[in-house]
C-alpha cells in the first residue's frame, strides 16, 4: 500500500498542488501553519538584508516546513482525486430520453430536473439518479461497485432504485429522476472526496481550536522571551570569576566572596535572540506536525472509506462512526446467513438415524430450496450418502404446497414426506399409522430452542425429525465480542418469534435483539438508546427503514436498496454487505486515534526541542568563560548553537513528511478497550514523542557537522 | 532535617489525607441538601430558583459590583469614619483600586502594610468580609461547575425517553428549572443560596474555631490603639495591635492569605507559636483539599474525586520535596549550611519550606517567610505552584474548577486517542467546551507573559525591582504569576506601591478571577444540558492511575511548556550560577 502514497501520478500533481497551496487565502485556513508561513516570510525579509549561510538555511527549513504540510494535504487530496476521477467518468452520459406523455424526446442530461421521467434501454446508461416506475431489466453497476455481475432493477418493491452513470444491459426501464442537476449521489460524492467541500467535523474543529490556543501561547512565550534575556543582561554586568579561588571558597565556612573581574561587555552572539532564532524556537514548539497533517487525516478517512466501497455524504458521519456505542443489526444476511439448514437429524425409536438420513435425502433430492438442499448436504456430510440422480430412482417429486404443507417423493411403493409436524401426523394417520410420543416431544424441544423442525414419514412410519436452524456466520460471534470490548452494543432486529429470536442471539453472542420488528419499532428502539445518550448505528435496504436510517447517527444503505433507503442513511454500502458495518465503525475510530497520536506526538515532541534551542540560546547567558551555566542543559552535546536550531528545524519539518503514511493509513488498530488502546497509544506516541526527537535532532546535528552546514 | 520536623510532615500530610475526605463529605452536604437552610435567605428572598449559567454570572457579577463599592468607600474615607484609633489617613486612589480588586478575588495581594495603612473599620468591615465573601464566591463556582457536570437533564427514573435535545428541560423554551424536587432542572444551582451557605455553614464556624485557638495562643484580638513601650535601651517602641485573630483565621481558610499585620505570618503576633504556625498551615490546603471529594460524593464519581485529590497531591509532594531538599543545601558562596536570612528562625526552615508550599500550591498567598529569601529551587517551586494555575488544590473551589478545565483538555486528548470523541462523565466534550477550558487555562498565562515582559521594558517597572539579573526577573515574574492566578504572596524585594504595579497587577487580578469563572460557568451550563451517556469499556476510564499520569502530563506540559524559558532565565540559572559562587 505504500507504494500507492508515492506513485509518479500522485506526486508530481502533488507537488505543484503543495506550490500553489503558498498562497495566504489557502494557508489561512489553518492558523498552526498560517504563523509558520508569517515566519517564513519574516525569516526570507531578515535573509535578504542578512543573507548568511545559518539564515538561508534556516529559511529554507522554514518554508519547507509549510510546503511539507501542503504536500500532505495535497497528496490526501490527490489519492481522492484519482477515484473522483473514476466516478466523474459516470457522468459522461450526454443525453437522455425524456418521456412526456406519450412524446419521448431527446434532452441533455445536464437539463434534467427532479420530477421527470425518462426511459431507457438495453446498451443505454441511465443519465441521473432515480426509482424505476415501469418495467424491469438487468443493469451493470460494475462502474461504482466494482461487481461485474448485473443486478436486477424492477418498479416496486426494495430493488427500484438506480444510479446515474449505471448501464441497462438488458430490456427496457422506465425511471423517474429523483435528483436536481449537480445534486446526483456522485455528484456529492465527487465534491466530498476531492475535498472542495469538505467541511471540517466537529472533533476537527474542536482540535483546532486547542492546537490554535497553543500556538497563541507561544507567540507570547516567545515574543517576550527577548525582553526577559535583555533585562538579565543589561541588569548585570559580566563577571569573571576566578576558578580556582571559587572551587576552595565552596569548601571553607563562611568564606568571603572571591575577587571578581568585572568586565561590562557582553559577547552578543553568545546570547541570540534575533529573530529568525525566535522564529525558528517558534516554529519548533508549535504543534506544526498535527496542524500540517491536520486536513490529510480528515480527507484520507473518507478516502478510506470509499476503498472499502462506502460512499459518505458528509464528512461528520465518518466521525460519528467512531462514537456508535449501539449497532442495530438486520438478522438474515448480517448474523445468519440468508436461509434455515438442516443441522440434525433425530431419528424416531426403533429407527436408525442413517434410515432417515436417507429417507429425508430423498425426500428432498429434488427440493430446489436452500433448506432442501441443506438437508442433503448434512446426509452427505453426517452419513456418507451421496446425491442421486432422481430419474435413476424413478421417482415422481411431490412439490411443496401451501395446502398440504409438505412436500416429498413417491419411489415406486415409497412414499417419502417431509413437513410440519401436523401436516405429517395427519398424513401418517390418514395411512394408518400412528404418531410416536417422543417425535412429538422432540419437534416441541426443537421449537422451543428456536429452531424449526420437519419430520420425515416413509408411508405410515414416522423416521423421525430434521432439525432446521438459523446458521449463525462463522467468525460472527468473535466479531461481536471485539465490538463489546470496543464498547459496541450490538442488538439484532428480526422478525422472527421471541423465542427463535433469543436462541439466534444467544449463539451468535449479540447483546440484545428485537423480535418480531417493524419499521416503527426499529425507529423508536433507535431513539430510545438515543435519549440514554448512545450513538446508533444501522443498516437498512428497504422504503421502510428510510425513517430509522434518518434518525440514526451512521445510517448505512444498501446499495441494493431503494431510493428513500439511499437517501435517508448517511452512507451506501456499494457492496450491499451489512457487515461493513463494523469495518466503518473502526475506520471512525481510526480518524479520531490518529488525530489524538499525533497531538500527542507533537507536543511531547517540545520538550527535546527545548533541551536543542534554549541551551543554544541562553548558553552564553552569565558566562564566566565561554559556556554559561545554562548550557549543561545541552543534553545532545549539539556542535554549535547554529547546528542545535537548525537540527531543530530541521527535525521539525521532516517529520511531517515521515507522519504522512500515518496520517494516510491512520494508526495501527486493534479492537480493544479504551484502557489498553489509550495505554498502548501513550505509551508509542507520548513516551515516543519524548524520545524520538532527542535522537532525531541528534543525528541531524551530527549531519550538519559532517557536511559543515551547521 | 531534625526528627520533629519530619514528624510535624507527617502529621501535616496525615492529617490532610485523613480528613480532606470528611470535608468533602460536608461540602457536598452544604451545597446538595434541597431544604432551605436558616440564614439562607439573607441575601435573597427565593434562593429556590435554579439558575442557568447567565443568571448564576449576573448574580455574582452584582455581587462583586456591590463589594467593590463598598470596599472602595471604606478605605477612601477612613479618615472620617469610626474604628480609627490611629487616626490612619484615607487610602489613595491606585491603592485602593488595588486593594479592592485583590479581597475581591480572593488574590489578597498587599501592596501596604496593614498596620500602616488600613483602619480596624477598613480591615474588618471592608477586607474582612471579603475574605469571607470572596472565599464563599470560589466554592460557589465550584458548586455550580460540578452540578452542571454532574446534571442528567432528562431524568431517567421519570421514565422519559425519546427526549430529542430540544425538548429537553432547560431555559430555552422559557420555563423556570426549580430546585424543587419531582420536577428536573437543568440549572447551576442558585448563587445566593451558594454563597450564603459557603459563608454561614462552612467559612463562620470552622472561623470562629480557628481564631479561638489563636487567641489562646496569644493572637491579639482587640480594639486598642497601638501599645506603646519603652525598651531595654529606653527607646520608644510602638506595638502594632487590633482585631487580628479574627482576619487570621479566614485569612487562611479561605485561601485569602492577606495578613493583618505587613509581614504577615512571620509576624510574631500573627503566628506567634508552634502549634498556630501549624494550624495556620493545615487551614491552608484543608478546606481546598475537600473539594475533589465535594465533587466526587455530588456527582456519584468518588473515584474520580479520589483521582483529582491524588493527582493534586502529587504534584503538592514534588513540590514540596523538591522545597525541602533545596532549602537543606548549602550556598557555596557563603559555605553557610542552612540558609537561614528572612526564613521562620523561631520554627525552622522545614516549616517554611512547608509554608511556602502549601501557600503557593492553595492561592493563598500568606508567607511565615519571606520568599525572596527562598533558595533559587524552592523560589522556582514557588512560582510553578502558581504558573500551573493555582490547581494544586488551589483556591477553596477555585482550585477544583481550575484543575477541571485541565481535566476538560486531558480527557479531550485521551478521547482523541481511544477512538472517539471525547466524554468527560458522560457528557460530550466538543468545540464550544474546549473552547471555555483553553481560555480559561491560557487566558491567566498570557497576562503573566505581557505583564512580566512591560515590567522588565519599562522604566516604571524595572524601577520597582530592587535586586539584580535572575533574582530581579523572578520578583517580577513572581507578581504577575501571583496576581494573575490570585495567589496574592510577595516575593518580596518588589515595591508593588507604584502606579505602574497597582494598576497592572489589578487588571491582572481581575482577568486572573474572571478570566477563568466566566468560562467556568459558561462550561458548566452547556455541560448542564449535555445527556449523560452510560460508561461503556469504550469510553476512556477517569478513575485509575493512568488518568492520573495522563492528566500530570497535561499539566506539566501545557502549564510547565509556556513558561519553562521563563524559569529558565529566573530561578534555575540563579540556582546554577549560585552553586557557580554567584548570588544576587
Amino acid at each position: 500500500m505504500t507504494s500507492s502514497f508515492y506513485s509518479k501520478e500522485l506526486l508530481i500533481p502533488a507537488f505543484w498542488s503543495s506550490l500553489r497551496k503558498l498562497d495566504p487565502r489557502w494557508q489561512w485556513r489553518n492558523p498552526v501553519m498560517f504563523t509558520v508561513w508569517l515566519g517564513s516570510i519574516a525569516t526570507t525579509i531578515v535573509t535578504t538584508v542578512e543573507p548568511t549561510l545559518f539564515h538561508i538555511q534556516l529559511t529554507a527549513w522554514l518554508w519547507f516546513t509549510v510546503l511539507f504540510a501542503n504536500f500532505a494535504e495535497a497528496i490526501a487530496e490527490g489519492r481522492g482525486k484519482a477515484q473522483a476521477a473514476e466516478l466523474r467518468k459516470l457522468r459522461e452520459v450526454q443525453s437522455a430520453r425524456r418521456v412526456q406523455g406519450d412524446v419521448i424526446d431527446a434532452v441533455a442530461a445536464a437539463d434534467l430536473v427532479k420530477g421527470d421521467t425518462i426511459v431507457c434501454e438495453a446498451g443505454e446508461i441511465i443519465a441521473a439518479d432515480g426509482e424505476v416506475i415501469l418495467g424491469i431489466a438487468t443493469v451493470d453497476e460494475s462502474a461504482i461497485t466494482g461487481e461485474s455481475a448485473p443486478v436486477i432493477r424492477e418498479s416496486g418493491g426494495d430493488r427500484c432504485a438506480v444510479t446515474g452513470g449505471t448501464r441497462v444491459l438488458s430490456d427496457r426501464i422506465f425511471i423517474r429522476v429523483t435528483s436536481e442537476p449537480g445534486q446526483s449521489f456522485v455528484d456529492r460524492m465527487i465534491s466530498l472526496i476531492e475535498g472542495a467541500r469538505r467541511q471540517r467535523t466537529p472533533n476537527e474543529i474542536a482540535l483546532s481550536i486547542l492546537l490554535t490556543s497553543l500556538t497563541l501561547v507561544f507567540v507570547f512565550a516567545v515574543g517576550t522571551l527577548p525582553s526577559f534575556v535583555n533585562f538579565g543582561e543589561r541588569s548585570v554586568p559580566v563577571v569573571n570569576w576566578d576558578r580556582d579561588r571559587l572551587d576552595h571558597a565552596s569548601d571553607a565556612v563562611g568564606a568571603r566572596r572571591p575577587e571578581a573581574q568585572i568586565t561590562t561587555e557582553t559577547d552578543r552572539s553568545l546570547v541570540d535572540t534575533s529573530l529568525p532564532v525566535l522564529i525558528a524556537l517558534f516554529v519548533c514548539l508549535i504543534p506544526t506536525t498535527i496542524g500540517g497533517l491536520l486536513s490529510a487525516i480528515g480527507i484520507s478517512g473518507i478516502d478510506r472509506l470509499v476503498r472499502r466501497n462506502v460512499l459518505v455524504t458528509s464528512g461528520r458521519a465518518v466521525e460519528a462512526a467512531g462514537d456508535i456505542s449501539v449497532l442495530l443489526l438486520d438478522k438474515t444476511g448480517t448474523i445468519t446467513l440468508g436461509n434455515r439448514m438442516a443441522v440434525a437429524f433425530h431419528p424416531a425409536p426403533d429407527v436408525d438415524e442413517k434410515t432417515l438420513a436417507e429417507a429425508a435425502q430423498l425426500s428432498s433430492l429434488a427440493d430446489e430450496t436452500p433448506e432442501g438442499r441443506s438437508v442433503v448436504v448434512l446426509a452427505k456430510e453426517r452419513h456418507g450418502l451421496r446425491g442421486r440422480e432422481l430419474h435413476e430412482l424413478d421417482a415422481t417429486f411431490i412439490p411443496f404446497t401451501a395446502q398440504a404443507r409438505m412436500s416429498g417423493v413417491d419411489l415406486g411403493t415409497r412414499s417419502l414426506r417431509k413437513g410440519a409436524g401436523e401436516a405429517i401426523k395427519a398424513w401418517v394417520k390418514s395411512n394408518g399409522g400412528a404418531f410416536p410420543e417422543l417425535v412429538d416431544q422432540c419437534t416441541k424441544s426443537i421449537a422451543q430452542s428456536g429452531g424449526t423442525p420437519l419430520v420425515v414419514a416413509d408411508g405410515a412410519q414416522v423416521l423421525g425429525v430434521i432439525e432446521l436452524k438459523d446458521v449463525v456466520k462463522g467468525g460472527i460471534r468473535e466479531r461481536f465480542a471485539q465490538l463489546r470490548q470496543m464498547g459496541i452494543r450490538t442488538v439484532m432486529i428480526t422478525g422472527d418469534n421471541p423465542l427463535t429470536a433469543a436462541s439466534i442471539a444467544a449463539e451468535a453472542g449479540v447483546d440484545d435483539f428485537m423480535a418480531e420488528a417493524t419499521p416503527e419499532d426499529k425507529l423508536r428502539r433507535i431513539r430510545d438508546e438515543q435519549a440514554k445518550g448512545q450513538l446508533v448505528a444501522m443498516t437498512g435496504d428497504g422504503t421502510n427503514d428510510a425513517p430509522a436510517l434518518a434518525q440514526a447517527d451512521v445510517g448505512v444503505a444498501m446499495n441494493t436498496g431503494t431510493q428513500a433507503a439511499r437517501e435517508a442513511g448517511n452512507m451506501v454500502d456499494l457492496d450491499s454487505n451489512p457487515t461493513k458495518l463494523i469495518e466503518i465503525v473502526e475506520i471512525g475510530k481510526q480518524l479520531l486515534m490518529t488525530r489524538g497520536a499525533l497531538t500527542t506526538f507533537s507536543i511531547a515532541n517540545d520538550v527535546a526541542k527545548y533541551f536543542a534551542i534554549l541551551p543554544a540560546m541562553f548558553g552564553g547567558l552569565y558566562a564566566l568563560s565561554g559556556d554559561g551555566p545554562l548550557k549543561s542543559f545541552d543534553l545532545m552535546h549539539l556542535h554549535s548553537p547554529q547546528s542545535a536550531i537548525l537540527s531543530a528545524v530541521i527535525f521539525n519539518a521532516l517529520i511531517i513528511i515521515a507522519l504522512i503514511p500515518l496520517a494516510l493509513k491512520g494508526v495501527a488498530y486493534r479492537a480493544a478497550g479504551a484502557a489498553v488502546v489509550l495505554r498502548r497509544n501513550l505509551l508509542i506516541y507520548g513516551l515516543g514523542g519524548l524520545l524520538v526527537p532527542f535522537v532525531g535532532i541528534k543525528l541531524i546535528d551530527l549531519l550538519l557537522t559532517l557536511t559543515q552546514l551547521g | 532535617m531534625k526528627t520533629d520536623d519530619v514528624l510535624e510532615l507527617l502529621l501535616y500530610l496525615a492529617l490532610l489525607i485523613g480528613l480532606a475526605p470528611f470535608i468533602g463529605r460536608y461540602l457536598a452536604w452544604v451545597f446538595q441538601v434541597e431544604r432551605p437552610l436558616p440564614g439562607e435567605k439573607l441575601m435573597a428572598g427565593d434562593t429556590s430558583r435554579s439558575m442557568n449559567w447567565p443568571q448564576y454570572l449576573k448574580a455574582l457579577l452584582l455581587f462583586h459590583g456591590i463589594g467593590f463599592v463598598v470596599l472602595m468607600l471604606l478605605q477612601m474615607l477612613q479618615a472620617k469614619l469610626p474604628g480609627n484609633p490611629q487616626s490612619l489617613a484615607n487610602v489613595p486612589f491606585p491603592l485602593a483600586l488595588n486593594t479592592a480588586i485583590s479581597f475581591l478575588t480572593n488574590t489578597n495581594w498587599q501592596a501596604y502594610s496593614g498596620e500602616a495603612t488600613m483602619s480596624y473599620l477598613t480591615q474588618m468591615l471592608g477586607l474582612g468580609v471579603q475574605n469571607f465573601l470572596s472565599a464563599a464566591t470560589g466554592m460557589a463556582v465550584a458548586a455550580a461547575l460540578v452540578r452542571g457536570l454532574g446534571e442528567r437533564p432528562s431524568r431517567s427514573s421519570s421514565g422519559q425517553v425519546g427526549v430529542s435535545p430540544a425538548d429537553s428541560p432547560c431555559d430555552r423554551d422559557g420555563r423556570e428549572p426549580s430546585l424543587r424536587p419531582g420536577r428536573s432542572f437543568s440549572g447551576l444551582g442558585n448563587f445566593w443560596r451558594d454563597v450564603s451557605r459557603a459563608t454561614i455553614y462552612v467559612l463562620l464556624p470552622l472561623s470562629i474555631l480557628l481564631s479561638l485557638v489563636l487567641v489562646q495562643q496569644g493572637v491579639p484580638q482587640t480594639f486598642d490603639v497601638f501599645a506603646s513601650a519603652t525598651t531595654l535601651e529606653g527607646s520608644a517602641q510602638v506595638i502594632p495591635l487590633g482585631p487580628a485573630a479574627s482576619q487570621i483565621a479566614i485569612k487562611q481558610l479561605g485561601t485569602n492569605g492577606g495578613g493583618f499585620f505587613g509581614v504577615n505570618s512571620a509576624h510574631p503576633f500573627e503566628n506567634p507559636t508552634r502549634l498556630s504556625n501549624f494550624l495556620q498551615c493545615f487551614a491552608i490546603l484543608a478546606l481546598a483539599a475537600g473539594f475533589p471529594f465535594m465533587f466526587g460524593r455530588m456527582t456519584g464519581h468518588r473515584r474520580h474525586g479520589w483521582c483529582l485529590f491524588a493527582t493534586m497531591l502529587v504534584l503538592l509532594l514534588t513540590g514540596l520535596g523538591a522545597a525541602l531538599w533545596a532549602e537543606h543545601q548549602s550556598n557555596p558562596s557563603l559555605g553557610v549550611l542552612t540558609m537561614l536570612e528572612g526564613k521562620e528562625t523561631r520554627f525552622g526552615i522545614a516549616d517554611s519550606a512547608l509554608w511556602a508550599t502549601a501557600t503557593t500550591a492553595a492561592s493563598n498567598g500568606s508567607v511565615n517567610a519571606m520568599h525572596d529569601s527562598l533558595m533559587p529551587l524552592s523560589g522556582l517551586v514557588a512560582l510553578v505552584n502558581m504558573l500551573l494555575g493555582e490547581i494544586i488544590f488551589g483556591g477553596v473551589g477555585s482550585g477544583l474548577y481550575g484543575m477541571i478545565m485541565f481535566v476538560v483538555l486531558t480527557v479531550f486528548l485521551a478521547g482523541l486517542m481511544v477512538g472517539r470523541t471525547p466524554e468527560y462523565l458522560g457528557k460530550r466534550i466538543e468545540a464550544r467546551e474546549v473552547i471555555c477550558a483553553a481560555v480559561a487555562v491560557i487566558l491567566p498565562s498570557l497576562v503573566v507573559l505581557i505583564g512580566t515582559a512591560l515590567s522588565v521594558l519599562s522604566e516604571a517597572g524595572r524601577a520597582s525591582l530592587t535586586n539584580a539579573g535572575p533574582h530581579a526577573f523572578s520578583e517580577a515574574l513572581y507578581a504577575w504569576a501571583s496576581a494573575a492566578n490570585n495567589n496574592g504572596s510577595a516575593f518580596g524585594g518588589l515595591n508593588a506601591n507604584t502606579p505602574f504595579y497597582n494598576y497592572g497587577l489589578s487588571f491582572a487580578m481581575l482577568v486572573g478571577r474572571f478570566g477563568v469563572i466566566v468560562p467556568t460557568l459558561m462550561l458548566a451550563g452547556r455541560m448542564a444540558q449535555k445527556r449523560i451517556a452510560e460508561p461503556g469499556p469504550g469510553t476512556f476510564p477517569t478513575d485509575g492511575g493512568l488518568f492520573i499520569v495522563l492528566l500530570l502530563g497535561v499539566i506539566l506540559i501545557v502549564g510547565g511548556l509556556t513558561f519553562l524559558p521563563a524559569l529558565t532565565l529566573g530561578p534555575i540559572v540563579e540556582h546554577m550560577l549560585m552553586n557557580n559562587g554567584r548570588t544576587f
